[in-house]
């Protein structure tokens, strides 16, 4: 069969496409994807000789994971709805989640402001303006209890997008779960958890490497006793997509990652299979459609790999790469705001398509600001319509056997390994993170598009074609001054009522904890719960782990 | 031949989305000017420091998380406390409109909004800064 098909597709080059060709060429000398893939002009069987259809894709729900990780995928359940939220004060927060779970969202996503990601009260002179802006700010258990209020933790899933301070926030949720009267073991969710992407693109770091990945380790050996159905980790690649880098930078840095993080782990003594399972990603979803598409597959199949092969486990839930998806942030516009919307929308569905689990749609107006209800009511709708009458969530992995589509997704893994080699041969992740390896790539990247926009290589509608005169969008959401002293007051009277002696002892428990080999987990929650504030919980940390500078 | 504009490109406050802060430094030095990046989480008192002791022009001010309000005008009245009054200041990010004239009225000189290509940097700096 393949003989015909090569002779034929040499016929019609010959005949039928040169006839048009010597006429009028292409619009591009050549088509390549953002990760410099080179596109033929039309994929076919021929692309897929080497294809083994049980040994490459396979069945959903069973290894390699390449046409999904479950074994109905959407026609059992569809992916979790989650919005990303949080903003101002945790009571403000409060309303947000409760009219985002009564408009159809199945699951919640908080938004940290940056001091609360930092390990800084909202009293710290360094929170200076940055309280309750990129989300909502918590300095104690106080304000947990407020951002959960009337929302039974036993009913909910809760993402946290948290790193550096996530056992204290972790711990946090633990206790206020206890109050509700829900034990830890049934809690179901995900903290961030991902410290080396911090390093490498997204900057809320506080302790140097080694330390960080001691508190991640721990995280996992006390998730594994007490939160069981927690995700313990998002290894993300995200931030580093959304700083810049390509589609296979993404898989091979945030896969890279993840197997600097099963490496701690067995180093730390925990047995492969006992933790894998609870390990999650976080991918991005930008605009080349099939290429995101394939990456997603790409990545699953690579993953389950790495596990098996590598790392010897065995059951196979440890080899399952589940990942949330975020659409593009760096891909909105400023310029004409509504194409956003339409921008989300193939973003979105590109995730669907590659089977993600979980998804967050971003808002028409983030080119300006945390966006408005309306605009998060249009992007949590987008995933509705997806779900409900696009008809894609009826069929698993329909795009499967695409030749394009499986063409990318050999070609995306394939270049991701090369990647993962060269990380590995300096010495792995960390070593590449240490030494600005990852941060450099990434900026290249990312400067290469900044270039390809401006000399029109790159078209993006509304800002360098199809433009309009327009006037900026001015209804857009504000983050009122008055939170930063509201939080203040809050956290003072908090620290009024406290018994002093219990927060004092605590500390020192951590302290030592943390100077030793035990885990700080246990302290750490002994501590939220006599509303130690996070601030003073962090600096009892970077008294004993030290605090990381950028070289 | 005029001596090369110095420019320092910082990043105040916690916020760590440093893509456009990188993106503009390098473009700045492409177009062969000189340019020092102070990564980011400085403080405006560090910021201002900083353009003190390397004698730069200009100080581009990115800010992704709101801050900027607080911010910016710090990093401008420091430096005039400072008698450096003559380092002239602008900043980008996500920078609400509305907010453009209270930062200009503070003395940040320019504010370039999402969208704005390295060109447009380039061509204020080179119109505003006397080498």
């Amino acid at each position: 069969m393949s003989k015909n098909i090569r002779e034929e597709m040499e016929r019609w080059e010959k005949t039928t496409l040169n006839k048009v060709l010597s006429k009028s060429p292409e619009r591009e000398p050549s088509f390549k994807t953002t990760s410099h893939i080179e596109l033929k002009r039309l994929f076919t069987p021929l692309d897929m000789t080497d294809l083994d259809y049980c040994k490459d894709l396979g069945f959903p729900g069973e290894f390699p994971f390449t046409r999904g990780v479950q074994p109905t995928m959407y026609r059992g359940r569809l992916w979790t709805m989650r919005q990303y939220a949080g903003f101002a004060t945790p009571e403000e927060t409060n309303k947000r989640y409760k009219y985002l779970l009564e408009h159809g969202q199945t699951g919640l996503s908080v938004a940290f402001d940056l001091p609360t990601q930092i390990g800084y009260d909202s009293d710290h002179p360094l929170s200076d303006g940055e309280v309750g802006k990129v989300g909502v700010a918590i300095d104690t258990l106080k304000d947990m209890e407020i951002l959960f209020d009337g929302i039974p933790l036993d009913k909910v899933s809760t993402s946290m997008t948290i790193n550096s301070t996530a056992a204290i926030l972790l711990a946090m949720y633990i206790a206020v779960a206890e109050k509700q009267g829900v034990k830890s073991e049934i809690l179901q969710g995900t903290i961030q958890n991902d410290i080396l992407k911090e390093y490498a693109a997204r900057g809320t770091y506080i302790f140097p490497p080694l330390e960080s990945m001691r508190i991640v380790t721990d995280l996992f050996a006390f998730c594994k006793d007490h939160v069981q159905r927690w995700n313990t980790i998002s290894i993300s690649g995200y931030h580093m997509r959304e700083a810049g880098c390509t589609a296979v930078q993404e898989v091979a840095f945030t896969l890279a990652d993840g197997i600097a993080y099963v490496e701690a782990a067995i180093r730390a003594g925990l047995d492969v299979d006992s933790f894998a399972s609870r390990l999650a990603f976080f991918f991005c979803c930008h605009n080349t459609f099939i290429e995101e598409v394939a990456k997603f597959r790409a990545a699953r199949r690579l993953w389950s790999k790495i596990m098996k092969e590598r790392f010897k486990a065995k059951r196979d839930d440890s080899c399952m790469l589940r990942f949330h998806t975020q659409t593009a942030g760096c891909s909105l516009t400023a310029q004409q705001p509504d194409n956003n919307v339409v921008r989300v929308a193939f973003q979105a569905l590109a995730a669907v398509l590659g089977g993600t689990q979980s998804l967050h749609t971003n808002s028409r107006d983030e080119a300006y600001a945390l966006p408005t209800e309306d605009s998060v009511r249009i992007a949590l709708r987008t995933q509705q319509l997806i779900a409900y009458e696009s008809g894609v969530a009826d069929m698993i992995d329909p795009l499967c056997g695409s030749y394009a589509v499986e063409a990318l997704t050999n070609e995306i893994e394939k270049k991701a390994v090369d990647y993962i080699e060269k990380i590995e041969a300096m010495g792995g992740a960390i070593k590449a993170i240490e030494s600005g390896y990852i941060q450099g790539e990434i900026g290249e990247s990312a400067y290469q598009y900044q270039k390809e926009i401006e000399t029109k290589k790159r078209i993006v509608v509304g800002l360098n074609q199809f433009q309009v005169e327009e006037e900026p969008l001015r209804d857009i959401l504000r983050i009122k001054p008055e939170v930063e002293q509201y939080q203040k007051e809050k956290l003072a009277r908090v620290k009024k009522e406290r018994d002093h002696a219990k927060v004092k002892d605590d500390l020192a428990v951590l302290k030592k904890a943390a100077q030793g080999t035990d885990n700080v987990i246990p302290p750490i929650l002994e501590a939220v719960k006599g509303y130690a504030t996070l601030g003073e919980i962090s600096d009892t940390l970077r008294d004993v782990f030290g605090e990381y500078r950028e070289r | 031949m005029p001596r090369k504009i110095r420019v320092l490109v910082a990043k105040p406050g916690l916020d760590g989305h440093d893509r456009g802060a990188k993106v503009i430094a390098r473009a700045l030095r492409d177009a062969g000017m000189e340019v020092i990046y102070t990564g980011i989480r400085q403080t405006p008192d560090q910021i201002a420091n900083a353009a003190i002791q390397e004698s730069v022009d200009i100080v581009g001010l990115s800010s992704l998380s709101g801050a900027h309000n607080n911010l910016f005008p710090k990093v401008v009245q420091i430096l005039k406390d400072k008698g450096a009054e003559d380092i002239l200041v602008f900043g980008g990010g996500i920078i609400p409109v509305d907010d453009i004239p209270g930062l200009k009225k503070a003395g940040v000189r320019e504010i370039f909004q999402p969208g704005a290509s390295t060109e447009d940097i380039i061509k204020y700096i080179r119109e505003n800064v006397k080498v």
